[in-house]
C-alpha cells in the first residue's frame, strides 16, 4: 500500500464519520463520535506502543487527567475550547516529567509502572473530595442547544482531534523522530550506540502520545457532562486501546484507525445482541487476535490467504 | 498499645498478601508473563470454597485441597494449550492474551455466580493477648497463608520439579539443554501460580467477604507486593506482602483508610524507579 492510498483511505473514513448527521440518526452519530474519540486515543498510543515498542498502559491515566483538568477549568469559568487546550498542556507537562522518570524502566517493569500511574491517579481523585468531588463525580456545564447541535459539535471536535493526531503520526512516521523511534523499538542499546538520543526521543514520543489523550479526555468530559473516577481512570480502557491498535497493526500509520473501527463496530454489535456475554466475547476476540493474527489486520496479505484457500480447495477436490 | 494492634492487623493482612502474590510472582519470574488472570483465579478459588461450604456443608479446610487441585488443573491446561503458543513474545502480547482470558473468566463468574459479596462464617470467636484483639478466623487465615507460602518454598528448594522450575527461571536455554522440557515446566509453574491464587482465595473467603468485583484490587495488590519485595522469589513475596500489609495498616491509621491503597501504589512507583529489584534484591530464584 503506498502512502497516498493510505491517506486516501483515511480521508474517506473521515468523510464517512463526519457526514453521519446527514444520512443517519443520532444513534450512528453517537457511534461516530465514539469511534473518532477512540481512534485519537489509539493513534496516540501507537506513537509510544507501536513505533517505540514500549508497552505503555497509561492511556487512561492521561485521559482521566484530561477529563478532570478540563472539567475543573470549565467549572471555574474558562471557555470550553480553552479548557481543552489547558488540559492538553497540563497533561503534556505532566507526561514529560513522569516519562523522564519511568522511561528508564523496560519491558514488564515499564508496563507495571504505567498501569500503576492509572491506579494512583484514580485513588487520588477519589479521595481528594474537596477538589474533584471524590466518588460523587463532577458535573460539567452542558453545551447549549438541542441534542442535535450537541452531537454535531462534539462530532466535529472529536473528528478534528483524530485528524490532528493522524497528521502528527504521519509527520513522526516520515521524519527523523519516527526513524529514531523505530531504531529504539528494534534495539535500544544499539540505537543508543549509534547516536540516537534515546532518552530524549522516548520522552518526546511519550509526551506526544499522552497530550492528545488529555485533549480527548477534556472533550469527553464536556460531551457527557458528568465524570467520575472509576469511569475516567478505567483499567479496561487502558488495555482496550492497545488491543484495538494491535488488531489493526501496531507501528503502522493506518493500523490504529482500522483496528479501532473494526473493534468498535464489533463491540457495538456484541453489546446489542449478547448483553450478558459481551465481555467474554470481547475476551475471546482478544485471545484469537493474539494467537492467530499477531501482526494485525493490515499485515494480512490477501494474496497469501487466497492462495492458501485455493490450495485447500484443490486438496479437497483431489480427495473427492 | 494502639500501635501494637495496628501492627498485628498489618501482619495478619501482610501474610494474606504474601500468599496472594507469591503465585503471581512465580509466574512473572519464571515465564516472564504478567498474569492478568491472577485476580480472577483468587476469586474463583474463594467462590468454589464458599459454594462447597454453603451447598454441601464442606468445611473450608477440607475444601481447600480440592479447590487448589481444580485451579492447578485450569492453570496447567490454560498454559499448555493457549499461553505457551506466544510465551516468548514481548510483554504486551502475553499481557493482552491473559487479559482476554481474564475477561472470559470474569464474565463467567459474574453471570453464573453473580457479584454479591459472600463470606464463609466460621464463628470461631476471638482472642485477646496483652490488649491486642484478634478474631480467631483471621489468625487461622494467617497461619494457613504462611504455611502454604512455606510449602511452596520447600517445594522449590527440595523437589526435583522445584529445582527444574528454578533452573528455567535462571536460564531457560541452558535448562533446555540439560534436558528439562521447558513447556511442561511452564505449564506446571502456571498451574502452581493458579493453585496458590485459588488457595489464597479460599483463605480470603473465610476472612473477608469476596466478590468478583474485587479481581482488579487483588491483581493490583499482587503488582505492588511483587515490586516491593522483589520479583520471582518466595522470600521476596513474603517480605513484600508483610511490608505492604503493615504499611497499609499504619497508613490507614494515620491518613484514614481511604488513603491506605494510594500509599501502597505510590510506594510501588517510587520503588520501581529507585530499586526495581525490590527490597530483598534477590536476582535468582532461591
Amino acid at each position: 500500500m503506498t502512502p497516498t492510498t493510505r491517506y486516501l483511505i483515511f480521508a474517506l473514513w473521515v468523510i464517512v464519520l463526519a457526514s453521519t448527521p446527514l444520512w443517519a440518526g443520532n444513534y450512528f452519530v453517537r457511534m461516530a463520535i465514539t469511534i473518532a474519540m477512540f481512534s485519537a486515543l489509539t493513534l496516540s498510543w501507537n506513537l509510544i506502543g507501536g513505533f517505540t515498542g514500549y508497552p505503555s498502559l497509561s492511556t487512561a491515566a492521561f485521559f482521566g487527567l484530561g477529563c478532570y483538568v478540563g472539567a475543573l477549568s470549565q467549572r471555574a469559568g474558562v471557555p470550553m475550547i480553552l479548557a481543552w487546550v489547558a488540559a492538553t498542556v497540563f497533561v503534556a507537562v505532566l507526561a514529560a516529567v513522569f516519562g523522564a522518570i519511568i522511561l528508564r524502566l523496560r519491558g514488564h517493569y515499564f508496563a507495571i509502572g504505567s498501569i500503576g500511574l492509572v491506579e494512583v491517579l484514580r485513588l487520588v481523585t477519589s479521595s481528594w473530595g474537596s477538589l474533584t468531588g471524590g466518588g460523587d463525580g463532577l458535573n460539567v456545564p452542558l453545551v447549549q442547544g438541542g441534542p442535535n447541535v450537541v452531537a454535531q459539535t462534539f462530532l466535529a471536535a472529536m473528528v478534528t482531534i483524530m485528524v490532528i493526531v493522524f497528521v502528527v503520526t504521519v509527520l513522526v512516521d516520515r521524519g527523523r523522530l519516527g526513524f529514531g523511534l523505530r531504531c529504539i523499538q528494534q534495539n535500544e542499546d544499539a540505537a543508543d550506540m549509534v547516536g540516537v538520543d534515546t532518552t530524549r526521543y522516548k520522552v518526546i514520543a511519550y509526551t506526544l502520545s499522552a497530550m492528545f489523550c488529555g485533549t480527548v479526555g477534556a472533550a469527553y468530559a464536556s460531551w457527557t457532562g458528568y465524570i467520575d473516577p472509576t469511569d475516567t481512570f478505567s483499567i479496561l480502557m487502558t488495555i482496550k486501546v492497545p488491543v484495538m491498535c494491535l488488531l489493526g497493526g501496531a507501528g503502522t500509520v493506518l493500523g490504529p484507525v482500522v483496528g479501532t473501527g473494526v473493534y468498535m463496530i464489533l463491540e457495538e454489535i456484541l453489546w446489542a445482541n449478547f448483553l450478558d456475554y459481551n465481555r467474554a466475547i470481547l475476551g475471546a476476540v482478544t485471545v484469537l487476535l493474539i494467537l492467530f493474527l499477531p501482526g494485525g489486520l493490515l499485515r494480512i496479505s490477501y494474496k497469501t490467504v487466497l492462495a492458501q484457500l485455493a490450495a485447500r480447495f484443490n486438496r479437497l477436490g483431489a480427495a473427492a | 498499645m494502639q500501635y501494637l494492634q495496628v501492627l498485628a492487623n498489618g501482619i495478619v493482612l501482610g501474610a494474606l498478601y504474601a500468599c496472594l502474590a507469591v503465585g503471581f510472582s512465580l509466574v512473572w519470574g519464571v515465564l516472564n508473563v504478567i498474569n492478568m488472570l491472577h485476580g480472577s483465579f483468587i476469586i474463583l478459588g474463594g467462590y468454589l470454597t464458599f459454594f462447597a461450604w454453603q451447598n454441601f456443608g464442606i468445611h473450608p479446610l477440607l475444601a481447600l485441597p480440592f479447590v487448589a487441585a481444580i485451579l492447578y488443573g485450569i492453570g496447567y491446561v490454560t498454559q499448555l494449550l493457549v499461553i505457551n503458543r506466544v510465551v516468548s513474545q514481548p510483554v504486551l502480547t502475553t499481557l493482552t492474551l491473559t487479559f482476554g482470558l481474564d475477561l472470559i473468566l470474569y464474565n463467567y463468574m459474574t453471570v453464573f455466580y453473580t457479584a454479591t459479596p459472600r463470606r464463609v462464617t466460621l464463628d470461631l470467636g476471638h482472642v485477646e493477648l496483652g490488649g491486642i484483639f484478634m478474631p480467631v478466623d483471621r489468625l487461622f487465615g494467617m497461619v494457613l497463608a504462611l504455611a502454604l507460602t512455606g510449602m511452596l518454598y520447600v517445594l522449590l528448594r527440595g523437589s526435583r520439579i522445584g529445582r527444574a522450575i528454578v533452573a528455567v527461571r535462571m536460564d531457560g536455554a541452558a535448562a533446555a539443554l540439560m534436558g528439562i522440557r521447558i513447556n511442561r515446566i511452564y505449564a506446571i509453574t502456571f498451574g502452581i501460580g493458579a493453585l496458590m491464587a485459588g488457595a489464597a482465595g479460599a483463605i480470603f473467603s473465610m476472612v473477608f467477604p469476596i466478590t468478583s468485583n474485587l479481581t482488579g484490587d487483588f491483581l493490583g495488590k499482587a503488582f505492588v507486593v511483587c515490586v516491593i519485595g522483589g520479583l520471582g522469589s518466595v522470600p521476596g513475596a513474603l517480605v513484600g506482602g508483610l511490608a505492604l500489609g503493615i504499611i497499609e495498616s499504619f497508613a490507614g491509621q494515620f491518613f484514614g483508610p481511604q488513603h491506605a491503597l494510594t500509599v501502597g501504589f505510590l510506594l510501588m512507583l517510587v520503588l520501581l524507579v529507585v530499586k526495581p529489584t525490590g527490597l530483598t534484591g534477590i536476582k535468582g530464584y532461591e
